[in-house]
């Protein structure tokens, strides 16, 4: 409807949440756009943020968190919008895949309970229809007797096919973008291998949105058009998954140099030095800097802002690029 | 598989009562005392001969288990042999009292359910200073014993105000209910409150459990989230403790009823007990401790019916 908008808009998103009486910072700074039909991949450290900037997109927060900043979706401010349009965002628009089906799913319920209770509660959809309809989706997502799957509970299922029930649970209202937050981690590895195929492909079928939480970069990078990285709780570095190589940030570098090599044995792994910070542990500077190789005076004093840099942004006062060095100056910002 | 576990329990239910029998029919059989001198009475010292004949007309010289089996076997039939204070056969006495006792804890158990379910799942939702108060007043109710409840109860709402008598069961269902509420208010009190903690924190639990959670992200109504998953998932635990306390008010009655002079199979329990009258005692016992234990297996199979993975823990 609105062209010059992206599907899902996070401008200058930042959230506190309370706890034990203590306001705690958990998101700094995040900024996401990702147009209709398009991927994004956000990847980050645990405790990064990742799922917490989506759950505030549904939001999913717990009492007492304050959001400042925009999320928009078509247009429309999800931050401020009333309750009941923001069900209705919930139950039309936008859906979630968990990262563990087993705790997301109500065990005592019935498969066929929890795929239809979303048409029948939230669109008038007769039971009937809606069990046909989830029988021939879960055909789609590789179950094959689905009929008798709507019959059983979540116990008397796998966890793989556990997670394809979540994720026809989430294409049966037909939205225009799906949060998925880390949806193989829970799984072993053949069946993450399965479960990721089936989501890329019937995203690519329905030309669905995508934001896709991991930790693993080169999965996002497979299955994701541009990929954000997040790092204690702000965004610091975007860029196209096929410019991963070309990163200009030393976090993501770090965490492609990071990766484990399948060329042969007698190579050391290697880590990034040090523990990753929260978001309420970093000081006024860069939050990487205690760990960044790089690192010099004005990263401990001054926080980088999002930059145009290469072929996307980066958050660095001296991104890993020859032309940059000279720039570094005035690419810092004094608002911490 | 819910019909295995139906019968295991069943036959659970069987051998926990001929254990029980046994256990009760053996405690009076060495109880001290000779309850063959209740019938004579007076201060005289007892005439051998009269003494001897009662013996044999009880059967209370007869071995231990030529007695045990025909007190059982008579009980099955709906025997329960002669009460000697009374001079009734138990079964008549108790026929008659057992109206009084199932309307009492009938009364009191719908005390303590719906307040109990209600005070603890409005805490529990709303949260905040009611959930505070709820607590606080529940865990102050949960330390008063049922006596002093009912000492309070009738010089409170019946010597002070008036609105309730303090002694009787009455008759008709106006008459038992206006007689009745005290005593039942008095042994619902503690379990009320103990439902509603119970309650109260399983509907917590479930509150922000992570499958509500799901439900919420997908924009199910509020009222479904809370009846289809919220309630629908702490209904095992709630369910549990009910089941425990209505359990428990066939023990509790013997108090009350004796607190506030119902004539009900609880005060029987306590004036026989007084008189050493074995035979109302024992089939009281035995009675009380198979209906305590099949109350508890009915609510075993709900449970298991309400949460099917009870189940699968049970029979592995």
């Amino acid at each position: 409807m609105t062209g010059t908008h992206a599907l899902l808009e996070v401008k200058n998103l930042h959230v506190t949440l309370t706890g034990d009486r203590r306001r705690r910072t958990v998101l700094h700074r995040v900024d996401l756009a990702i147009p209709a039909g398009a991927a994004l991949g956000l990847v980050g450290e645990s405790g990064s943020g990742k799922s917490l900037t989506a759950r505030t997109v549904l939001g999913l927060l717990p009492q007492g968190a304050r959001v400042e900043g925009e999320v928009r979706f078509d247009g429309r401010s999800l931050t401020a919008m009333a309750p009941a349009a923001l069900r209705g965002i919930r139950s039309h628009e936008i859906a979630m895949v968990f990262q563990d089906p087993r705790a997301h799913i109500n065990p005592v319920r019935t498969i066929g309970d929890f795929l239809t209770e979303g048409l029948v509660t939230t669109r008038g959809v007769r039971r009937a229809v809606a069990e046909a309809r989830a029988a021939a989706l879960l055909g789609e997502v590789g179950i094959a007797d689905g009929a008798r799957r709507l019959r059983q509970r979540p116990s008397e299922l796998s966890g793989g096919l556990l997670q394809r029930v979540m994720i026809a649970a989430a294409l049966l209202t037909e939205p225009r973008l799906l949060l998925a937050d880390e949806p193989t981690t829970a799984l072993d590895v053949t069946t993450q291998a399965e479960v990721m195929a089936i989501i890329d492909e019937t995203r690519l079928q329905r030309g669905l949105a995508m934001l896709f939480i991991t930790h693993d970069l080169a999965l996002a990078a497979a299955v994701c058009d541009r990929i954000a990285v997040m790092y204690a709780g702000s965004v610091v570095e975007e860029l196209p998954s096929g410019h991963l190589s070309d990163a200009e940030h030393p976090y993501t570098r770090a965490l492609m140099a990071s990766r484990p090599d399948l060329g042969g044995p007698g190579k050391k792994l290697t880590a990034i030095k040090g523990r990753p910070l929260s978001a309420f542990e970093t000081g006024p500077g860069c939050a990487f800097a205690p760990r960044c190789p790089d690192a010099r005076d004005t990263c401990t004093t001054q926080h980088p802002a999002l930059l145009p840099a290469g072929s996307g942004q980066a958050a660095c006062h001296f991104p890993h690029h020859p032309r940059a060095a000279a720039g570094a100056a005035e690419r810092s910002t004094s608002d911490a | 598989m819910i019909w295995r576990f139906i019968a295991r329990r069943t036959a659970m239910l069987v051998v926990t009562g001929l254990v029980a029998s046994i256990a009760v029919y053996s405690a009076l059989f060495v109880a001290p005392g000779d309850p063959a001198t209740l019938l004579i009475g007076g201060g005289k010292p007892p005439n051998p001969h009269l003494l001897a004949e009662i013996h044999r007309q009880y059967h209370l010289d007869d071995p231990f288990l030529q007695g045990y089996w025909r007190w059982l076997s008579g009980m099955l039939h709906g025997d329960a042999g002669q009460s000697l204070s009374y001079r009734d056969s138990v079964t008549h006495l108790v026929t008659g009292r057992i109206g009084n006792t199932l309307f009492l804890i009938a009364y009191a158990a719908v005390l303590i359910i719906v307040p109990g379910v209600v005070l603890g799942t409005v805490a529990a939702l709303r949260g905040g200073l009611g959930e505070t108060v709820v607590t606080a007043v529940t865990t102050a109710f949960m330390a008063v014993p049922t006596f002093v409840m009912s000492v309070l109860l009738i010089w409170w709402l019946s010597v002070q105000w008036r609105w309730f008598p303090a002694y009787g069961a009455g008759s008709g269902f106006a008459g038992r209910v206006e007689h009745l509420t005290l005593p039942a208010l008095a042994l619902a009190a503690a379990w009320t409150a103990y439902v509603a903690q119970v309650t109260r924190s399983a509907v917590r639990t479930e509150l922000v459990s992570e499958h509500v959670q799901t439900a919420r992200a997908r924009g199910i109504p509020e009222r479904v989230v809370v009846r289809k998953h919220i309630l629908r998932n702490a209904s095992g635990p709630i369910f549990s403790v009910a089941g425990v306390a209505v359990a428990g008010l066939i023990a509790g009655c013997a108090v009350v009823e004796q607190a506030f002079g119902i004539n009900g199979i609880g005060a029987l329990l306590i004036q026989s007990a007084a008189k050493q009258d074995l035979a109302v005692v024992q089939a009281l016992a035995l009675i009380t401790v198979v209906v305590f234990v099949a109350i508890n297996t009915l609510v075993d199979v709900v449970t298991v019916a309400l949460d099917h993975r009870v189940s699968l823990e049970g029979t592995s």
